[in-house]
C-alpha cells in the first residue's frame, strides 16, 4: 500500500493537522497574544479539508494497517462535522472579540478538535475509537472552560472534565471485556468473532462502551453534564458542542454498531432503543421550565438524540440512512437557532434569557421570522426542514415494526412542540423588550443562509437523501 | 542457586520492604525516597525477566518525572500525615476484607493459569527488545503513535492556556535587547565640575 494512497484517503486529517500545527507555530511566534487572523486562517484550512474531500477517491478503502476507514459514510459525516466546526468558527469572531477572549489558541483548538472528529469518525478499531475521541474531548474540555474568569465557564469545563474521564473510564473498560472476550479489536474482525451465541462478557463491554458513547451523544441517562455545559461554556463553543461534536458521536456509534456488532443486533437494539426512548422524554419534559435559551437548546438537543436514535433501533440500511439525513438537518437547524442566540445582544453585552427575545417582531423582522421557522423546524412542523428528519427516521421504525417507538416518540415530539411553539409566542404576541444592536454581517448571514435552507428543504431533498442513502450502504453492505 | 535467582531474591526482598516502609515511614519524604528504591528494583526485576524497555521505562518515567514530582509535593505543600494516619487502625478491618478477596482472586487467577492450547513459547530472534517495538511502532502503529502525539500536544496547549497569566507591568528579562546594546547607549560620560555636584 503506497504511502501516497494513504494519504490521498486520509487528506482532510493531515491538510487539519497540519494546519493546527502551523496555526500554532503563527500564533506563538506571530503578533502579541490577542488573535490576528489565526481564525480566518483557520476558517480557511477547514474549508480546504472540506474541498478536499471531493478529490475523487474510489470506494472504500483501509489504510494505515487498518485502523483508518475511508468510505462514503465517513465522507458523509466528516462533512457534517468539518461543516459544523468551520460555521462555529465564523460564529465564534465577534462573540470571542467582544468578551476579550480572542486568543489564538481557541482556532487551534477548534482544529484539534475537528481533526479528533474526523478520525473518530473514520475508527475501524477500538484504538482507534479511543485516540479519536480522546483527542476531540480534551480540546472540549478546554475550549468549554476558554473563559476562564468566567466563573460558570470554569464550572462547565472542571463538570464537563471529570464526567467525560468517568465516560472514558467506561469506555475502556468495556473495550477491555471485548477485547479479552474475542482476541480482537478490529471491527470487522469482531464482527466474525461475534457470530452465534454471544460470550456474556462481549455484551457486558457491549453495554459499557455503549454507555461511554452516549455520554458524548448526551443522551439520557448519561446527560447530566449537557444543561450545565451548554449554559456555562462560550455560546459560539456551545454552537460547537451541539452541532460538530454531536455529528462526530452519533458517526461512530452508528458505525461500530453496524460493523463491529451485526452479530448480537438483539442485544444492542435493546440498548439503543432504551436510550432513545428515555432521552426523547427526558429532552421533551426537562426543557418545559427553561427560562435560559441554551439550557432550552441543551434540552432540546438531548431530545434530538433521541430522535435520530430511532433511526439507529430500526437497524436496517433506511435507518442509517435515516439518522444521517436527521444529523445533516439537525446541523444547519442547530446552528441557524445559534446564530440568532448570538445576535441577542443589548448595549455591550450579550443576553440569553428566552425573555429578552420578547417582542422581537416589531424590532427585527428578519430575526424574529428565524427563530419563528427554526423553532417551527425544530418542532417537527411540516413542510419545513424539521419534518422531514423525523419523518425519515419513523418511516424506518415503522418499517422494522417498532411501531410504539414511533408512537412514543411522536407523544414526545407534540409536548415538545409546546415550548418550541412558546419561543414564537414570546416574540411575536409580547409586547417588546430592549432591542437588540445588529450582530455582525457574518452572523446574519449564517442565519439567513440556515434559514433559507429550512424553509425550502423540501425541494432541495433529493441530492441529501441520494447521499446518506449511499452512504448508508457503504456502512452495511460492503 | 543461579545468580540469576540470587538477584530475583535480592530485588524482591529489596522491592516489599521498601513497599512496605512506604506505609510505614514517619516522614513523608522518607516515603517517596522509598517509593524510589521501590521502582529501582522493580526495574531490575525487568531487567531479568529480559524486558529492558519496560525496565528503562520504569526508571525514566516512574523514577525520574513521577516520583520526583511527588517528592515536590510533599516538600511544598504542608501536609500532615500525622494526622491522616490518625483513622488507619479503625479502618484496618475493612482494609483486612479487601486484602483477603484480593489474595483469594491472586489465588484463582495463578491457580487456574493453563497455557493457551497450540500457543507456542516465543521464537528465538537477535533483535531487542526496544528494536522490535521500535520496528512497528513507527510503521505498523504510526497511525496510532502520531495520534497520541496529537493528544498530547492538545493537552499541554490546554494546561497552558488555561492557567499561564500573563501580568502586565511585569519587568522580564529581553536578551536580544541587552545584546544589542553597546557602549554608546550604554555608558554616558559626563564632565562634571569639581565642587558644584549634578
Amino acid at each position: 500500500m503506497s504511502l501516497s494512497f494513504q494519504f490521498a484517503h486520509s487528506l482532510p486529517e493531515i491538510i487539519i493537522a497540519l494546519g493546527a500545527l502551523f496555526l500554532l507555530m503563527l500564533g506563538a511566534f506571530g503578533a502579541g497574544k490577542r488573535d490576528w487572523i489565526i481564525t480566518e486562517v483557520a476558517i480557511v484550512i477547514l474549508g480546504v479539508a472540506l474541498l478536499s474531500m471531493f478529490y475523487p477517491v474510489d470506494g472504500k478503502a483501509l489504510v494505515w494497517n487498518g485502523a483508518f476507514v475511508d468510505d462514503a459514510f465517513a465522507r458523509f459525516m466528516k462533512m457534517l462535522a468539518l461543516g459544523g466546526a468551520l460555521v462555529s468558527l465564523v460564529l465564534s469572531r465577534e462573540f470571542m472579540a467582544r468578551e476579550e477572549i480572542d486568543f489564538f489558541e481557541f482556532p487551534v483548538l477548534i482544529l484539534l478538535a475537528t481533526l479528533g472528529m474526523s478520525m473518530l469518525i473514520s475508527a475501524n478499531g477500538l484504538i482507534a475509537l479511543y485516540v479519536g475521541l480522546e483527542l476531540m474531548s480534551l480540546a472540549l474540555y478546554v475550549i468549554a472552560a476558554f473563559h476562564r474568569d468566567n466563573l460558570r465557564a470554569s464550572e462547565a469545563g472542571l463538570k464537563y472534565f471529570a464526567l467525560g474521564a468517568l465516560s472514558s473510564g467506561m469506555l475502556l473498560y468495556g473495550s477491555s471485556l471485548i477485547y479479552g472476550f474475542t482476541g480482537t479489536v478490529n471491527f470487522p474482525e469482531l464482527a466474525v468473532a461475534l457470530q452465534g451465541t454471544p460470550p456474556l462478557g462481549a455484551v457486558f463491554g457491549l453495554v459499557f462502551i455503549l454507555a461511554g458513547l452516549a455520554f458524548k451523544m448526551s443522551m439520557v441517562p448519561f446527560h447530566m453534564w449537557t444543561p450545565d455545559v451548554y449554559e456555562g461554556a462560550p455560546t459560539p463553543v456551545t454552537a460547537f458542542f451541539a452541532s460538530a461534536a454531536k455529528m462526530a458521536a452519533v458517526a461512530i456509534t452508528v458505525r461500530i454498531v453496524i460493523t463491529a456488532f451485526p452479530g448480537i443486533k438483539l442485544q444492542w437494539q435493546q440498548i439503543v432503543m432504551f436510550i432513545s426512548i428515555l432521552s426523547m422524554i427526558v429532552g421533551a419534559f426537562g426543557a418545559l421550565w427553561q427560562t435560559n435559551i441554551k439550557r432550552l437548546m441543551a434540552y432540546s438537543s438531548i431530545g434530538h438524540m433521541g430522535f435520530a436514535m430511532v433511526g439507529l433501533a430500526a437497524g436496517s440500511e433506511n435507518g442509517v440512512a435515516g439518522v444521517l439525513i436527521y444529523l445533516a438537518i439537525y446541523l444547519v437547524m442547530t446552528l441557524g437557532t445559534f446564530a440568532t442566540i448570538l445576535s441577542m445582544r443589548v448595549g455591550n453585552q450579550y443576553v440569553e434569557n428566552i425573555g429578552d427575545l420578547a417582542g422581537l417582531s416589531r424590532n427585527n423582522g428578519l430575526m424574529a421570522f428565524a427563530v419563528a421557522m427554526m423553532m417551527f423546524s425544530l418542532s417537527g412542523i411540516p413542510p419545513l426542514a424539521g419534518f422531514f428528519a423525523k419523518y425519515y427516521v419513523f418511516a424506518a421504525a415503522i418499517n422494522a415494526g417498532l411501531y410504539w417507538l414511533a408512537v412514543i416518540g411522536m407523544l414526545a415530539s407534540t409536548v415538545a412542540a409546546f415550548y418550541y411553539l412558546r419561543v414564537v409566542k414570546i416574540v411575536y404576541f409580547d409586547p417588546p423588550a430592549r432591542p437588540f444592536e445588529r450582530a455582525a454581517i457574518e452572523v446574519r448571514g449564517v442565519m439567513t443562509i440556515c434559514l433559507i435552507v429550512v424553509v425550502i428543504f423540501g425541494a432541495i431533498a433529493s441530492p441529501l437523501v441520494d447521499a446518506a442513502g449511499a452512504a448508508a450502504r457503504s456502512l452495511v453492505w460492503y | 542457586m543461579s545468580v540469576a535467582a540470587a538477584f530475583f531474591y535480592l530485588f524482591s526482598a529489596v522491592m516489599i520492604a521498601s513497599a512496605f516502609m512506604v506505609i510505614a515511614a514517619r516522614n513523608p519524604v522518607h516515603s517517596v525516597l522509598f517509593l524510589i528504591l521501590a521502582f529501582v528494583n522493580a526495574s531490575g526485576l525487568f531487567i531479568l525477566l529480559g524486558a529492558e524497555f519496560l525496565a528503562m521505562i520504569l526508571v525514566v518515567v516512574y523514577v525520574g518525572a513521577v516520583a520526583v514530582l511527588f517528592l515536590f509535593v510533599v516538600m511544598m505543600l504542608d501536609v500532615d500525615f500525622a494526622v491522616l494516619k490518625k483513622g488507619m487502625l479503625q479502618y484496618a478491618p475493612v482494609a483486612a476484607i479487601i486484602g483477603v478477596i484480593v489474595v483469594i482472586e491472586l489465588a484463582l487467577v495463578v491457580g487456574g493459569w493453563t497455557a493457551k492450547p497450540g500457543a507456542a513459547p516465543k521464537a528465538a530472534s537477535n533483535l531487542s527488545n526496544t528494536e522490535a517495538l521500535g520496528r512497528v511502532l513507527y510503521t505498523q502503529y504510526a497511525y496510532f503513535f502520531q495520534a497520541a502525539g496529537m493528544i498530547l500536544l492538545t493537552a499541554m496547549i490546554g494546561a497552558i492556556v488555561l492557567t499561564l497569566h500573563h501580568k502586565p507591568g511585569v519587568k522580564r528579562q529581553v536578551i536580544a535587547d541587552q545584546n544589542a546594546r553597546d557602549r554608546k547607549e550604554a555608558v554616558e560620560l559626563k564632565k562634571v565640575p569639581s565642587r558644584t555636584g549634578i
